[in-house]
């Protein structure tokens, strides 16, 4: 019988100190410099062969990043809409209706192409769960669809222009919603990066609908009556932008895949493209061309941003690291907070008599 | 005992607890891993039973694993972990409770006991550790909870099911489940996982797995029965001086209101690919809720205040 052997890290031949426990000695070997805890890069862990411990993320990012994104665009774009409506900006209200109307289709067959059985979409009206956001979603966008699509199908033929109007009002009322529903339904779920920025993400999510919706009223609509879509533009990415720095300050290492990879790269293109639409916004407001190009930056900006939180999303849940630190951290806070307390550590001490 | 008491309040959801009304006992699976050898007789009882297809018998270079996960087409799954630690020699008859009847020889094909000729120092520094992961069937179940078809239920022994020919595969509860055990069969589109073998159960019959295994480490019965069963094992083995052992998913307490499949390990859960400390997700959806409600008014109101103020 040898004693060395060929291990995951390669060959091992010394021999440790020898402990024989069973029958004699209790926890010996759960020194914490095992050589099975993981990879170091500061936060040392252990994890089953670096093998992740949730399963991949099954929605596909064009599908579901773009669901994102023109959920937040529709929106957004009715509110928008709704209030150049009643204060008399036509030529803003038009083509937001039709953004709306355009976004929310896109969004809501983006939702159903990402379906394992798209014909069995309706399957999703069987039920109302406020625990499923998906469920929720679906219903919102249920009320919302056709709302969305009477005021810019009337606006288009003229049809019932009264009618019309309402409904684009209501189609307001429902937007924020629209926009905001998103946040928890990526966010209730186990994915690290997602979970824990669910305080923040609503305000990344309905500032980047803002910045969008915005963006596309600086496109479409003449500079003389885009006012309050440049401002929109300005605070959607204004919000934004501080709404995802606290989101990556409070989420410490679990922010990671925000900052680095495929994720950081795209989280770093929205902040660009959000903040130059915006100084576009406010400095070139009055030259046709510029606000074109900035609406366009704005629109771009909102994209990246729901792309790279959906990569960031499945970058986290591809590394253990993500899951079990953070996860051991609470554990290790928790002891030492029943330690702290005394007396009280008794039934913790009896779950884990070997924890050090 | 029905369900936890506290489900409905913990997630806010009703379809995640069991009717209260209902006496029937919850029934579940206590894995005992340290008397596992890794014979994966519960792997292929679970597909032959389930008639879960083929998906590839990959040796995944780490171990003796090959099929690396649980997932759509796997229900059970037997990890290897191969440790540099010392562990002595093995026992047998460990913490068999008094009076127990002794191991018998089944009379394997060896000439000798296994290290008869090799010095004491020889021996024991390198163990496995096999366990046989499964659906944990939580108190509290984030797949059943963010289903927005309600094609996962929650039947009468307290377990968590998923009805095919309701799924239409949206695919929320594969990022949903903290343990990382439903997913999506890709060429069918709807997900799959363990069912406890539900059609089993009605008809007085054991889950497939437990059934095969020849060690009784998967034992199925009422979970209240399991968890005492669990506890008075947990005493022998740190009697015995395995100060390791620990209990994983026995505590009503934990994140995910304790498992209806839980299991004693030799190891931090970690190492098994087990999350340390997992939670629900739907215990903040209230708060999510509540913060995507104020970002919504935020909205409303930061696009009525740019109509303020200087008219275009
Ligand atoms: S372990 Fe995962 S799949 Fe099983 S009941 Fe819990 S959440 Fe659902
Ligand atoms: S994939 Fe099927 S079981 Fe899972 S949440 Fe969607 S509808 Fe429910």
């Amino acid at each position: 019988m040898s004693t060395s052997d060929v291990t995951k890290e390669g060959i091992r031949g010394a021999r440790p100190g020898r402990e024989a426990m069973t029958g004699a000695v209790s926890d010996g070997h759960r020194s914490r410099e095992s050589p099975d805890r993981g990879r170091g890069g500061g936060s040392e862990f252990r994890s089953y062969y670096d093998q992740p411990v949730l399963n991949q993320i099954t929605w596909k990012p064009q599908d579901i990043g773009g669901y994102l994104f023109l959920g937040g665009l529709a929106g957004a774009s009715s509110v928008l809409a709704a209030g150049a409506d009643l204060t008399g900006r036509p030529d803003l209200a038009r083509p937001l209706r039709y953004t709306a109307l355009g976004a929310v289709s896109g969004s809501l067959a983006a939702l159903i192409h990402d379906l394992g059985r798209p014909e069995r979409f309706l399957n999703m009206l069987r039920v109302i769960k406020w625990t499923s956001p998906m469920s929720v979603g679906t219903w919102i966008l249920v009320c919302y669809g056709p709302l969305a699509g009477a005021a810019a199908v009337s606006q288009a033929t003229g049809i019932l222009p009264g009618a019309g109007r309402l409904a684009g009002l209501g189609a307001g009322a429902i937007g924020p919603a629209v926009a905001a529903y998103t946040a928890p339904l990526i966010c209730n779920t186990a994915v690290p990066a997602w979970h824990e920025g669910y305080r923040e993400m609503p305000f990344v999510f309905v500032g980047s609908g803002a910045a969008a919706a915005g963006g596309m009223g600086m496109i479409t609509a003449p500079v003389g009556q885009a006012g309050p879509a440049r401002r929109a533009g300005v605070v959607g990415s204004a919000l934004e932008n501080a709404a995802v720095a606290t989101m990556e300050r409070r989420m410490g290492m679990i922010a990671e895949p925000y900052k680095q990879g495929r994720g950081g790269a795209l989280m770093r293109a929205a902040k660009v493209l959000t903040i130059g639409g915006a100084v576009g916004a406010l400095v070139g407001g009055r030259s046709r061309t510029v606000s074109a190009i900035a609406g366009a930056a704005l629109v771009a900006g909102s994209a990246c941003t729901r792309f790279g939180v959906f990569k960031a999303g499945q970058d986290s849940a591809a590394d253990p690291k993500y899951t079990v630190v953070p996860q051991r951290q609470r554990i290790r806070d928790r002891e030492r907070a029943a330690a702290q307390e005394g007396g009280d550590g008794g039934e913790q001490g009896a779950q884990d008599p070997a924890g050090d | 005992m029905a369900l936890d008491e506290q489900s409905g309040v913990r997630t806010g959801v009703p379809e995640s607890a069991a009717d209260p009304q209902d006496d029937r006992p919850r029934m579940g699976f206590f894995t005992d891993t340290s008397v596992c050898i890794g014979c994966k007789a519960c792997e292929v009882a679970c597909k032959e039973w389930n008639l879960v297809p083929e998906d590839g018998l990959d040796f995944t270079a780490m171990s003796f694993d090959n099929t690396s996960g649980l997932g759509a087409d796997t229900w059970r799954h037997v990890a290897f972990i191969e440790q540099r630690a010392p562990l002595g020699a093995q026992e047998t008859n460990l913490g068999r409770p008094e009076g127990a009847p002794d191991s018998v020889d089944l009379g394997m094909p060896s000439f000798d006991l296994p290290g008869a000729y090799t010095g004491e120092d020889e021996r024991g520094e390198f163990r496995w550790l096999m366990s046989s992961d499964v659906c944990k069937h939580c108190t509290h179940a984030a797949c059943l909870d963010v289903c927005p078809t309600g094609s996962l239920f929650r039947t009468e022994y307290g377990t968590v099911v998923v009805q095919e020919d309701i799924c239409n595969g949206c695919g929320y509860c594969v990022p949903a489940c903290p343990y990382g055990v439903i997913d999506q069969r890709k060429d069918d589109g709807r997900v799959w996982k363990c069912t406890l073998c539900y059609d089993r159960l009605g008809e007085g019959m054991e889950p497939a797995c437990a059934k095969a295994c020849p060690t009784d480490s998967i034992q199925y019965g009422d979970l209240d029965e399991l968890r005492e069963r669990a506890d008075e094992r947990l005493r022998n083995l740190h009697e015995h001086g395995i100060g390791s052992a620990q209990l994983y998913g026995r505590d009503p307490d934990d994140g995910v209101g304790g498992d209806g499949a839980f299991f004693l390990l030799l190891e931090d859960p970690e190492v098994y690919g087990l999350p340390p400390d997992p939670v629900v997700t739907t215990r903040d959806l209230p708060s999510m809720w509540r913060h995507a409600g104020v970002a919504a008014a935020t909205l409303l109101a930061g696009i009525t205040a740019t109509f303020l103020g200087r008219r275009r």
